[in-house]
């Protein structure tokens, strides 16, 4: 869907559902997501239906992801860091964790 | 970087939002004296129309075009003026007595403005079609956040759908970037062009006009654009294919990724929470905040400057940004030295001088803004548009009501996707106007804070007072 553009930040490494992502610095999480070709971050909790980032600045909440262990943070808002642990969201369950 | 912690219990004048609105007022004030914080919630400044403007992985200049780089200088103004900025900061709450809740890296904060300037800008209007919702549709705005933040650019199967100035930027930044894009659909009605035409001659005065059609030629000349009035997003996991009709019939091209855009409108979340009065505007088609002549609203202290007044781009946000900033100086030190308003007031009228042109030609159609049938029209609640009509059918007055049935706004966007859809939906539904029909109330957090950010709240008399109300 995305390609990087030559000129991009130093490499760094995130997982996501357990796997290795590699992501570079300046990439906020749903950045990342979506270079790496990831589908969908979260299932909706009314119908279980996929989503992924729709606006990537803070209004839809269709990002939402469980950063290092929080759930329900914006991807789209937050940088990533070496390490990070990103879970994608299924539907109510996690939410508000 | 600046913590939670770092922050002292006032200030003089808070700016919430780091756009050119923002960044401008945030400026001004703090060089004639006034301790100013700028707070804004993503990683740098900017704002949207200068996306990672410190930051930028885009060094090809002409990629995102001079105007963009225009931001640089804002930038390095405001960190030169000596007011504290702080990014990755969100503002949750503002009430009357102007305190201001404030998140940053997980720990909450509740702080006392003199004066609050409102910059939080615009969001891009809903777009409700069929099918919105899959994976694989997302904005016009995304992709370009994207390509300004981290030099992301589309590739593959992209169609671009929708009206407006932002969506031929877009395609003509993506082209220059060496993306693709397979065709634009456009759904501007033609039948725009007769309320447009009268404000033409403004707009051949104004600066946007040579841009624009410089924009459009440059697109046209690589990419086909279909006129129509119909648009789908098929897919059952993630969307495969645009369907889209017009007068001529109906075709479908397969997609990986399909962008929409159909012009932008004020955020006005924050400022409908601290109780500022917004009003119905039926050429922008959205709900704009009542402001004086300084951008001051209907609570005192508190004034909204910027595309949060009313759409007029990024030019005239900075400087409707220091109209409202020398008012706040004025009022917090009468005797500050501030920058003569005149000149800047002609300065803006001549920046919204083409703008009627801009809102008739580009005015959405009923259709792309009132959906029909299964078209979901709250996202985060999954309410289809049927569903909202049926109930404003049977007597639901307003998007408040419209809460209680369907829980349609209650979600986490907090109605930032479906509002202005309710509105219309009812309005036509009980053939009254939007402004009869009203907005969602909203109250603070305007965004969701957690627990734990709010057990971190130290507590003070001003603190105490912000969280029980
Ligand atoms: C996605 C998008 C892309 C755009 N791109 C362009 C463009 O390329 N060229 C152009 O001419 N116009 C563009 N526009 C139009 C835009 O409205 C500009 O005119 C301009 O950016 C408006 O400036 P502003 O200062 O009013 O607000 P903005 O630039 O929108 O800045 C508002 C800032 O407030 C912050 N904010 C919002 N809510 C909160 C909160 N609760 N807490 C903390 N911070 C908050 C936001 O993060 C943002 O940085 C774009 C609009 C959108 C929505
Ligand atoms: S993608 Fe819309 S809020 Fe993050």
């Amino acid at each position: 869907m995305f390609k990087r553009l030559a000129e991009k930040g130093p490499a760094i490494a995130i997982t996501v559902d357990g796997k290795t992502v590699n992501a570079h610095a300046g990439d906020t999480v749903a950045a990342a997501l979506l270079a790496a070709g990831i589908d969908h971050c979260r299932t909706t909790p009314v119908t279980g239906a996929p989503r992924a980032p729709y606006c990537l600045m803070g209004v839809c909440f269709d990002c939402l992801v469980t950063v290092d262990g929080v759930g329900s943070r914006q991807g789209c808002l937050i940088p990533v860091r070496e390490g990070m642990k990103v879970e994608t969201q299924l539907g109510r369950r996690e939410a508000g964790r | 970087m600046t913590a939670a912690a770092d922050l002292a219990s006032s200030y003089e004048l808070v700016v919430i939002g780091g756009g050119p609105a923002g960044l401008a007022a945030a400026s001004l004030a703090a060089r004639a004296g006034v301790s100013t914080a700028l707070f804004d919630e993503n990683p740098g400044v900017g704002g949207q129309i200068y996306r990672a403007i410190t930051s930028t992985p885009v060094k090809d200049r002409a990629v995102l075009g001079e105007d963009y780089w225009d931001g640089a200088a804002l930038a390095d103004e405001a960190k030169a003026s000596g007011a504290l900025i702080v990014n990755g900061a969100t503002v949750w709450s503002l009430d009357r007595q102007r305190l201001v809740g404030v998140s940053i890296g997980g720990k909450a904060r509740v702080i006392e403005a003199g004066r609050v300037i409102i910059a939080t800008g615009s969001q891009e209007r809903p777009f409700p079609i069929p099918g919105w919702t899959l994976p694989g549709v997302m904005t016009v705005g995304a992709a370009q956040t994207v390509l300004k933040a981290q030099g992301l650019v589309v590739c593959e199967r992209t169609v671009l759908a929708g009206s407006g100035p932002l969506l031929w930027l877009l395609a003509a930044q993506t082209l220059r970037a060496g993306g693709k894009i397979d065709a634009i659909l456009d759904t501007t009605p033609r039948r725009n062009w007769l309320q447009a035409a009268v404000h033409l001659p403004d707009f051949a005065l104004s600066p946007y006009f040579a841009k624009g059609l410089a924009l459009l030629r440059e697109v046209r000349a690589r990419v086909p654009v279909h006129r129509v009035d119909r648009i789908e997003a098929v897919g059952a996991d993630r969307v495969r294919e645009v369907v889209f009709s017009s007068a001529g019939g109906t075709r479908r091209l397969p997609v990986d990724l399909l962008l929409l855009h159909q012009g932008v409108v004020p955020n006005v979340n924050l400022a409908n929470a601290a109780g500022v009065t917004h009003v119905w505007n039926d050429r922008q088609l959205c709900f704009v905040p009542v402001l004086d002549a300084d951008f001051g609203s209907s609570v005192p202290g508190i004034a909204v400057a910027g595309d949060g007044a009313g759409i007029a781009g990024g030019t005239a946000a900075a400087e409707r940004g220091r109209i409202a900033a020398i008012a706040a100086v004025r009022a917090l030190k009468p005797d500050a030295v501030v920058p003569d308003t005149q000149a800047i007031r002609q300065r803006l009228q001549r920046e919204e001088m083409g703008r009627a042109f801009l809102d008739w030609l580009n005015r959405p159609a009923d259709g792309f803004r009132m959906p029909e049938g299964e078209t979901i029209a709250c996202r985060c609640e999954e309410v289809t548009a049927q569903q909202v009509r049926e109930t404003a059918r049977m007597g639901c007055e307003g998007p408040n009501q419209m809460k209680a049935f369907l829980r349609c706004g209650m979600g986490p966007c907090q109605g930032r996707l479906c509002g202005l859809t309710v509105t219309e939906l009812i309005a036509e539904e009980r053939k009254a106007t939007p402004d009869e029909v009203g907005y969602y109330r909203l109250r603070p957090p305007v965004k969701p804070i957690t627990l734990a950010e709010l057990a971190s709240l130290p507590i003070s008399e001003a603190e105490r007072k912000a969280v029980e109300r």
